[in-house]
């Protein structure tokens, strides 16, 4: 009975490094992802039935493949065969095939001078489609590129199971139903829809960053699985500077996951973190990955902008050591390329440590009045900070319990609430 | 999780010359190529031969001693490493299997492989708590 169960396991770690390539490759055959993926299944029933007995093929890859490819020839024939007695379609079984196989549609695709013909990337740019609500891409990347169950992904992202299962079932009827083309986006709107793809990584790889203790362990694995994603597209895509600098940032904030939290799971600060604790691997590959999108012109971009602000972090040998000014630089930078409250917010930090907590403090005020930031519990938080450095204790305190209140984080109510016990007159306070 | 794939050191490597022939570093680019496509290729590196190395034995009375190389043990020396990062130890089986043979088909040889400690994993002791938090050191 282990050996069985052990060799599922072995059958399971092979579907996860194989299966986005054969769900792609099929897909490219049958023009749709959701047949290609239940082929791809078959073909993983298949494995699961010979294996145990035969053993691994020494090439279990090329076995999958080929057994998947098999089946959607079959259905194609099947299908063709379908349409023909129902006389839908004038078109004999030659013409059908013709319509549906690879060479037909790569011949297609050269007229059509499509940037990229990977497979995989089609199937990276079709469940990132834009088509599909941000919750669905999400599922169904990490389903199809990622490989994973839909029991890991329910648990990855707090939803329940049957929730996940109708999303990805609901997803693929969508891509069917838009007749979503599997293709890469040419020029045009490559950009555009590249966009959506390192959105939906990025997105991935926050849920799994946003994981606090307790949490199933499936969660911070999604951390794993973005920056994994994320290292994939920047082969497949190694002339854009945006997916560098996307993996470069994962790289640098991966970096911090073991001094994110203290021995009892609180949150620690970037500016209190032990930098010993810093992953010295993640940053070395962050920063050369960032060097790289700098290289391809893409030093303002705002995901090659985000890790060049995680990388002055990365770089500063003490929290003391932080080039303050390069930072705001880097903010002023952000602000133009992808202006939002929360920007300006942390340039407003920045600016209070290089300048001085006035300079800071005029900036957070003038960000009172925003709307988009009224539930945003850093607001208060910075705004007490910047108070607390210029000795207005009763006012810090006062901004401190406000973002307590905000929070619905219970680790970073606790820490706000001893901030603002700490301040001096806080027993005063109490008293009141 | 992560995982050191340790290629044993062969007569060949322990000479430092790469033979003229070299299909077999053909196929370890190409292994390396296909980890790094897949996404889990982290860190690696090749050891230069043992001849370039030295031992500090330490002896039973306490004495040091410096043996330099090169030593006679081929197959217990490692030659190269390569670090992945996988989702779990059998996908690492997996990619291990897949490593090319380091001595060529058909030539006996080693592959080892090691999984590395995880800042998860629990600290043992005081000491073991500040090792880790030096700059470099197990992560």
């Amino acid at each position: 009975m282990t050996t069985l169960a052990a060799t599922h396991r072995a059958i399971e770690a092979v579907w996860r490094i194989e299966s986005a390539k054969v769900i792609a490759h099929v897909a490219r055959l049958v023009r749709d992802v959701g047949v290609a993926e239940e082929l791809a299944q078959d073909a993983l029933v298949a494995a699961l039935e010979h294996w145990p007995a035969s053993g691994l093929p020494d090439k279990p890859g090329a076995w999958l493949m080929t057994t998947a490819k098999h089946r959607a020839l079959d259905r194609l024939r099947a299908d063709a065969l379908h349409a023909r007695k129902h006389e839908e379609l004038g078109a004999d079984l030659d013409a059908m095939q013709a319509h549906v196989t690879p060479d037909f549609v790569d011949a297609l695709d050269a007229a059509r001078q499509d940037d990229i013909g990977d497979d995989l990337l089609r199937l990276v740019f079709t469940a990132c489609h834009p088509v599909l609500s941000t919750d669905a891409r999400v599922a169904l990347t990490l389903r199809l590129l990622g490989g994973l169950s839909t029991d890991e992904i329910a648990r990855a992202c707090l939803v329940p199971e049957p929730t996940i299962a109708q999303r990805i079932v609901r997803a693929k009827r969508t891509l069917a139903e838009a007749r979503v083309p599997f293709e890469v986006p040419r020029a045009a709107a490559l950009a555009e829809r590249l966009g959506s793809v390192l959105e939906v990584i990025y997105l991935v790889f926050n849920e799994g960053y946003s994981a606090t203790t307790g949490d199933d362990w499936m969660r911070p694995a999604l951390c794993a699985e973005a920056h994994r994603l994320g290292r994939v597209v920047a082969e497949l895509m190694p002339d854009e500077p945006e997916v560098h600098g996307l993996v470069a940032l994962m790289e640098i904030q991966a970096s911090r996951t073991a001094a994110r939290t203290d021995a009892q799971g609180r949150p620690v600060l970037l500016m209190e973190q032990d930098r010993g604790r810093w992953d010295p691997l993640l940053i070395r590959r962050g920063l050369s990955a960032l060097a790289r999108a700098e290289a391809l012109g893409g030093a303002r971009g705002p995901y090659a902008l985000q890790a060049a602000l995680a990388a002055c972090h990365a770089r500063a040998r003490t929290a003391e050591a932080t080039d303050w000014a390069q930072i705001v630089a880097l903010y002023d930078a952000l602000a133009q390329v992808a202006p939002s409250p929360v920007v300006a917010l942390n340039r407003a930090v920045a600016v209070g440590m290089a300048f001085g907590p006035a300079q800071g403090l005029t900036l957070v005020d003038a960000l009172a009045a925003e709307p988009r930031l009224a539930n945003y519990h850093w607001l208060p938080s910075v705004r007490a900070d910047l108070l607390a450095k210029l000795g207005r204790g009763a006012e810090a305190r006062a901004e401190f319990e406000r973002a307590a209140s905000m929070t619905r984080n219970a680790r970073e109510r606790e820490l706000l609430l001893s901030r603002a016990a700490a301040l001096p007159g806080a027993a005063a306070s109490t008293r009141r | 999780m992560r995982f050191m794939i340790l290629v044993k050191a062969t007569a060949e490597s322990e000479v430092g010359i790469f033979p003229e022939d070299d299909t077999r570093m053909v196929e370890m680019t190409g292994y390396h190529e296909a980890l790094q496509k897949a996404g889990v290729l982290l860190d690696g590196n090749g050891l230069k031969p043992s001849a370039q190395g030295w031992r500090i034995h330490h002896g039973r009375d306490g004495a040091r001693t410096v043996v330099d190389g090169p030593f006679a043990e081929t197959r217990e020396l490692v030659a190269g490493y390569t670090v992945i990062q996988v989702r779990s130890r059998e996908e690492a089986m997996e990619w291990a299997r897949r490593c090319p043979a380091p001595m060529g088909a058909g030539v006996e040889a080693t592959i080892e492989v090691r999984p590395l400690y995880e800042p998860d994993d629990p600290p043992q002791t005081e000491a073991v708590t500040r090792l880790r938090e030096i700059d470099h050191v197990g992560k």
